[in-house]
């Protein structure tokens, strides 16, 4: 069981992961907190599905394009709705709930409610001393840390990952050395929502397209980098682990009670929250800053 | 000869009385709501159903209501409640103080059901339920008559009766898997979705199945809307068991057939998929929910009586797909509604009540006959069993949704089997087998 639970718990967290890095780069680099960010992953994966079944397109191929297009997407609502508000976190909040909101419509039109999907990459499963995996859960789980160690690399040996990890520094110095901040800012936003993109893409294979799909990651999302710590990178990689073994944990133990292991997991973020209101690495992202 | 101002004045009145609702009187439709989620595919059954019986009774030039015809007109009333309770009490306030509807069709989750038969009731409308299971909705007809009384079940048979016949289908696969695999005591793992209308089955389920001669190997309850149930899929397999009872109705349905196909798990599964009784359910989990078994209503080629194949034929060739039993809206316009607005003469709600529960009727999914409680009095609800409605088990066979039960069914001592025309053997996943046969 112990395997079971320790396996479970990394595929999760590590699609979690993907997730919630995205949301604390944008917010970290510019303050932005995007609640639109899954409905993103949500759109990948309708373009996925869109391009495999109706344009009969290469599944590689369509996670390719679903990946451009939805990042191209991100970029402009940005231009349009949260770039003109951008100082006013308020508004950017209730901005992107529109936009998310929007966008589910949006499917809900083209697509109806029906459940759709998209077929697995690879097929079959694996055997770990009695645990199966399919083959497609492993592809997912490794992609999303090579993702992850793309995103590391881009943050901390390339120019622009400089000058992000300045902006998120601070935005003012950052603008009187040189830096175009709201150039960072959007380039920011297109990593952020391209990661959200590439979520969906290594997900979809996985699960059930339908246009509500972003709101239960959403929630989690939220609790992860409340959990790890506002902004903080190595907050919220630790807090997705820390949820998808939580998860696990449940299913595990409490088969009961399955249906609540997101109430267990806002549980722990609240329980975090009152022990070390900063999250768990409140204090090393202060130092990052 | 002088007429008097008053007597003038209320002729006056009588005649632009008359002049404003003459026309209004003649061209009076029977307004029919139809109520459910219907960017969803239960919605879409409900509004098919209730389109197809319309255009039937139109095309015939409409009902006989005492000396006149009237013809039908369907009021599509979105509920969303998947999604918001609200959007589906709104709703139904709106079918009832806007468009003034006559009679309501329709709802599916039990938990909006409930809270949507409180405003029909307090509106004195019949209200015909197409989807919710939850015996609470028929108990309140008998706790309360004078209120409830214009509440009825139209389709699936409560809770209760969904368990009981999925009693039989596991009866019915575990004889075949002890035959054929030669399992001497069948585990079966009890996997349901968090949702209302289930925990009344969790509960038959763990108390009835010793009782069978099989083993509860676990409970599980998942979230309807879970993306993700390997934890709960290898959970299961660790605990031994080699049926999984399914209770499903929403997304999940999916999650975990596709996830149970693509590990191979070695359970059959049986009892209810709502999204595996749709024809979508092949493509949606990639053909990896071949041999999943399900309670149905209806099947393509499956005949539970001599009104069955009209109906399924018609609506395949009309719609393009198999109906669900949110699509027994058909059902309710065209053998309930209509026979007995011509029977009553009258639109009015209490005379229709008291036809329509004391009714029997033949339907395309059996006979249908409302029921009464031990005390006597009417719940609303139908009846199940051999002559009345059972329901079909069918199962996914390479990518065909086949009728696989009632077959040689012997209800009881001394009655005869019961076999549906159409209906095909169950078929056990080769996995499973080169699992258990030794």
């Amino acid at each position: 069981m112990i395997l079971d639970i320790i396996i479970s718990g990394l595929i999760n967290g590590s699609v979690y992961a993907l997730l919630a890095i995205g949301f604390s780069l944008i917010y970290g680099a510019a303050r932005i907190v995007n609640l639109a960010h899954t409905a993103f992953y949500m759109v990948a994966s309708y373009c996925i599905y869109f391009a495999t079944h109706k344009m009969g397109v290469h599944p590689v191929l369509a996670m390719l394009a679903a990946i451009i297009l939805v990042t191209l997407i991100g970029l402009v609502c940005y231009r349009l709705f949260i770039d003109p508000i951008r100082e006013h976190e308020a508004a950017v909040l209730i901005a992107t709930i529109a936009v998310a909101m929007a966008m589910q419509e949006i499917m809900l039109i083209i697509f109806t409610g029906d459940y759709l999907s998209v077929p697995s990459l690879v097929k079959g499963y694996l055997g770990i001393i009695g645990v199966k995996i399919a083959y497609q859960q492993l592809l997912t789980f490794g992609v999303a840390l090579l993702i992850l160690a793309g995103v590391w690399t881009l943050l901390k040996k390339t120019r622009v990952g400089l000058a992000i990890r300045a902006t998120a520094q601070d935005r003012e110095v950052a603008n009187l050395m040189g830096m175009n901040e709201s150039r960072v800012a959007m380039i920011t936003m297109g990593i952020s929502v391209g990661l959200a993109a590439f979520a969906g893409a290594v997900v979809v294979p996985l699960t059930v397209v339908n246009p509500h799909m972003w709101m239960h990651p959403l929630i989690f999302m939220l609790a992860i980098v409340v959990l790890g710590g506002l902004g903080s990178l190595k907050g919220s990689f630790a807090g997705a682990y820390i949820l998808g073994f939580a998860e696990s944990l449940v299913v595990f133990l409490l088969p009961m009670g399955a249906f609540l292991k997101g109430s267990v997991a806002l549980s722990i973020m609240i329980l975090v929250l009152l022990i070390r209101p900063e999250g768990l690495f409140g204090v090393a992202f202060e130092e990052e800053r | 000869m002088k007429i008097p101002k008053f007597v003038l004045s209320i002729l006056l009145v009588a005649c632009l009385v008359m002049a404003i609702s003459l026309p209004a009187y003649a061209a009076k439709v029977i307004k029919i709501g139809v109520i459910g989620p219907m960017k969803f595919v239960q919605g879409k059954g409900h509004w098919n159903g209730a389109t197809m019986a319309a255009e039937e009774i139109n095309a015939k030039g409409g009902i006989w209501v005492g000396k006149k015809k009237m013809k039908i007109e369907l009021i599509k009333l979105d509920s969303n409640e998947f999604l918001s309770m609200t959007d589906a009490t709104n709703a139904m306030e709106l079918a009832i103080t806007r468009h003034k509807v006559d009679f309501l069709v329709g709802g599916f989750r039990t938990e909006a059901v409930l809270a949507m038969q409180d405003i029909a009731m307090d509106y004195k409308k019949i209200f015909i339920g197409c989807g919710a299971a939850h015996p609470e909705l028929c108990i309140r007809v008998a706790k309360d008559y004078k209120r409830y009384k214009y509440f009825f079940r139209g389709t699936p048979f409560n809770s209760r009766y969904l368990v009981k016949t999925c009693f039989i289908h596991m009866a019915t696969v575990g004889g075949i898997m002890k035959k054929m695999l030669g399992i001497p005591k069948v585990k079966v793992a009890i996997v349901a979705e968090k949702a209302m209308w289930v925990d009344p089955m969790v509960a038959a389920a763990k108390g009835f199945i010793p009782k069978m001669g099989m083993e509860v190997a676990g409970i599980w309850r998942p979230s309807a809307v879970a993306t993700d149930v390997t934890a709960e899929l290898s959970a299961i397999q660790r605990s031994g068991a080699h049926m999984i009872f399914t209770t499903f109705s929403s997304s999940v349905g999916i999650t975990f057939a596709r996830q149970a196909g693509e590990l191979k798990i070695p359970a059959v599964q049986v009892g209810i998929n709502v999204e595996a009784q749709k024809d979508g359910f092949w493509e949606a989990t990639q053909e990896m929910g071949n041999y999943v078994m399900t309670m149905n209503t209806y099947a393509r080629g499956v005949e539970a009586n001599e009104l069955t194949p009209r109906f399924v034929n018609t609506y395949i060739k009309k719609f393009g797909e198999t109906p669900t039993y949110t699509a027994d809206t058909y059902t309710q316009i065209i053998y309930n509604l209509a026979p007995v607005i011509e029977e009553a003469g009258t639109l009015d709600a209490d005379k229709i009540v008291a036809i329509m529960e004391n009714r029997e009727y033949a339907t395309p999914g059996g006979k249908i006959k409302y029921m009464k409680d031990a005390q006597g009095r009417h719940l609303h609800d139908l009846t199940w069993g051999p002559g009345y409605l059972t329901s079909l088990g069918v199962q996914w066979q390479d990518g065909k949704l086949v009728g696989v039960w009632p077959n040689h069914w012997k209800p009881a001592k001394g009655v005869p089997e019961i076999t549906y025309k159409g209906i095909v053997p169950y078929k056990i996943a080769p996995w499973i087998i080169k699992e258990y046969k030794k």
